[in-house]
């Protein structure tokens, strides 16, 4: 008897033992794994939620953000300018997209003699990117390579640390990539610690991977004009143009948050007839 | 009534059909007449979950292929096409890429319970060796459906598991070259990975076929593990199976549409939002999820064909899992050390998963490779000896006797 209690004890304590092991592991291990950057505050963003959704002010400001200063060197090539009107998205009028369009010219053709040709841009066009190509990039921009933003906002992250991931499954925090966007835009002209060391054309940026960045400081105060008593500060530029970046990245994120409400309702009642019905069938059997 | 199927249409179409192909009668001996022991627990539905999620991963993918683009220069665009232009594209796309972790999830829940309940013991050990060659199909189609978007993680995941197969001793490089179509991962690995991607799951649906004929031949294993005696052990698949296996799924679908509808990228890498490149290596490699157990056990071993042969052995392992386990008793309910053992083969392959994850360095080299040892110790050595070690909780005599043993004999059992 008590050669079959022993075994039994020495592998709880083993089971106990792994389990403490890995737990404590598991808290102690985030701290090795991050790396030199600073890790982003999380900022309360309207589209955050099983309810969140976007605030058109905002996403319609971002855009003029992004056309005034992030336009000149990076592009949205998969945002068409019709996205701007549609539902979820900035909801700027018919008359002023195509207005806006009008304004870019979009290279078409072959025409009749075979020759490229340049017209006002369509409604269903997408964004014309800066250059041309990512050598045509590069050289104008030093060597560096400003990426296309469409997907930026969902391209981009960091680490949490095993806990604090699981936490989010259960909080719904998706927001990284904003967090991270607007750190990094908000996250110049901080003091360049003594053991960094500069790099020439690049600046630093305490949340850019590395630190050392070779897009310049590209937000000022009152650089950008707002026309509905916004304050025209960097901290508000670089939200608006987060919150309209986290839209050109999942501009069906409204939709799906409203029809998962609605899969919700549905799934949670039905899954109560069925337990119901489930009890009724097996009311008469043992089991 | 439980029993053979006694399957007798009265209308005289189904009856004259019925004699020249008796489909009807097989699909009524095997889901409704079925017998089906009447103590399965909730742990039994993850079977009809796993053909639902199969279900699903086929319905979806069809759409998607409807407006995908196999090539290198307009996959990730046409994914993203899907995303933003096709009516709701992004709930299709989104299903199907948080479908493919539902359905492992799923996978590994069914895995573990036949584990936990000796579910792959005489007589099912062909049932389960045909759920291995699922869990390899499944793994093959998860691996190339990842690589389709042709972001940095699809190109990069490619490159790092193809290049395991060069590994091989004298024919590795050629074999590779072979994969690849080429001589490095391109166009013709993207085109050849979306071909297999669309076969491989018609494969899985033949082979499930197979599976659940081998089960119905066998008949369900239950908690106990003590076989079915008599027909008062038993009810009949439906209605009783059919209303457990539904509510089961809809609870499920609850727990899909928490990842489909609130986090859909959770289970992804944000660097598949960026397309391919091969001139840039991303800073941490790391496959799905799913693989994570066994990406850590092949980083576990030093050397490159030894990490390849460990991260086979340690899914070949499981076909001769029915002969590792020396035990005559089946269900981990009468097994007081295996039950123990158990919980830490779980805690073992949650750390490996763990360990997979994170980058191959310091202490995590260590603790994956004590976690590798353990893993094949459990199946090699601790397993084989259990059996003779042991000695077993008395078993009930039957089904029935269980039931109405955990029941209270005061209160007999209605009906049955």
């Amino acid at each position: 008897m008590s050669a079959k209690t022993r075994p039994m004890t020495s592998v709880s304590a083993l089971l106990k033992a792994a389990v403490i092991a890995v737990a404590t592991f598991a808290v102690t291990a985030p701290a090795l794994a991050a790396g030199p950057a600073h890790t982003p505050h999380r900022e309360d963003w309207s589209w955050s939620g099983p309810f969140g959704h976007f605030d058109r002010g905002q996403l319609q400001r971002g855009f003029k953000v992004y056309r005034e200063v992030c336009a000149s060197c990076h592009g949205i090539k998969l945002v068409a300018f019709r996205n701007l009107m549609e539902d979820g998205g900035p909801e700027f009028s018919e008359g002023q997209i195509r207005l806006l369009a009008s304004e870019y010219q979009v290279q078409d053709g072959p025409d009749e003699s075979g020759e490229m040709f340049d017209r006002p841009g369509r409604l269903s066009d997408r964004f014309p990117s800066p250059f041309p190509n990512e050598q045509a990039a590069r050289a104008a921009q030093g060597g560096a390579y400003p990426p296309d933003l469409s997907l930026i906002a969902k391209a981009r992250t960091y680490t949490r640390g095993f806990w604090l991931s699981l936490l989010d499954l259960v909080t719904q925090y998706q927001e990284h990539g904003a967090d991270y966007l607007h750190a990094v835009l908000v996250g110049y002209g901080q003091p360049v610690p003594a053991d960094a060391h500069a790099q020439p054309g690049l600046h630093y940026n305490p949340y850019f991977p590395g630190g050392w960045i070779a897009m310049p400081n590209p937000l000022s105060d009152g650089q950008v004009e707002y026309t509905d008593g916004t304050p025209a500060t960097v901290d508000q530029y670089s939200r608006d143009v987060t919150a309209f970046l986290a839209w050109t990245a999942e501009p069906h994120l409204e939709a799906r948050k409203q029809l998962g409400f609605v899969v919700f309702i549905f799934l949670f009642v039905f899954a109560g007839l069925l337990y119901f019905t489930k009890k009724k069938v097996w009311s008469n059997v043992a089991h | 009534m439980s029993g053979h199927s006694t399957f007798d249409p009265k209308n005289p179409a189904l009856k004259w059909f019925e004699a020249r192909l008796p489909i009807l009668g097989l699909a009524h001996s095997s889901f409704v007449a079925y017998p089906t022991p009447k103590n399965l627990n909730y742990w039994w539905t993850f079977g009809a979950i796993l053909s639902m999620m199969l279900g699903v991963q086929i319905i979806t993918g069809i759409v998607l292929v409807m407006h995908y683009t196999p090539h290198v220069d307009m996959a990730f665009n046409s994914v993203e096409h899907i995303m933003r232009d096709v009516n709701y594209g992004w709930l299709i796309r989104y299903m199907h890429a948080n479908g493919a972790s539902m359905f492992f999830i799923a996978v590994y829940v069914h895995i573990f319970r036949g584990v936990y309940y000796g579910s792959y013991k005489d007589p099912r050990e062909v049932l389960w060796i045909l759920g291995v060659v699922i869990f390899l199909l499944m793994m093959a189609t998860g691996f190339m459906g990842y690589v389709l978007p042709w972001g940095q993680m699809s190109l990069w995941g490619a490159i790092v598991i193809t290049n395991l197969f060069s590994a091989i001793p004298f024919v590795g490089e050629a074999v590779t070259t072979w994969l690849w179509g080429g001589f490095a991962v391109d166009n013709p690995t993207l085109n050849r990975f979306f071909s297999l991607h669309y076969l491989l799951p018609f494969m899985i649906a033949g082979v499930v076929g197979l599976h659940v004929w081998a089960l119905h031949v066998s008949g369900q294993n239950n908690p106990t593990g003590v076989e079915v005696k008599s027909s008062s052990d038993t009810v009949p698949f439906t209605p009783y199976a059919t209303v457990k296996d539904a509510f089961g799924m809809v609870c499920f679908l609850i727990f899909f549409a928490w990842f489909l509808f609130y986090v859909p990228n959770y289970l992804g890498h944000a660097d598949n939002y960026i397309p391919a490149n091969p001139l840039s290596t991303p800073a941490h490699i790391v496959p799905e999820w799913y693989f994570l157990p066994f990406y850590a056990i092949l980083r576990a071993i030093p050397d490159k064909l030894g990490g390849v042969i460990a991260m086979f052995a340690a899914i070949v392992v499981l076909f001769f899992l029915p002969w590792l386990d020396t035990s005559k008793v089946r269900s981990a309910r009468y097994r007081p050390l295996y039950r123990q053992f158990f919980w830490v083969l779980l805690a073992v392959c949650l750390g490996l998963g763990y360990i997979g994850a994170m980058p191959p360095e310091g202490w995590y080299i260590v603790i994956g490779r004590l976690l590798t040892a353990y893993y094949f110790l459990h199946f090699l050595v601790i397993l084989p000896l259990l059996g003779f070690i042991e000695k077993p909780l008395p078993l009930p005599a039957s089904i029935t006797e269980a039931v109405l043993a955990k029941n209270g004999a005061a209160k007999p059992a209605v009906g049955a």
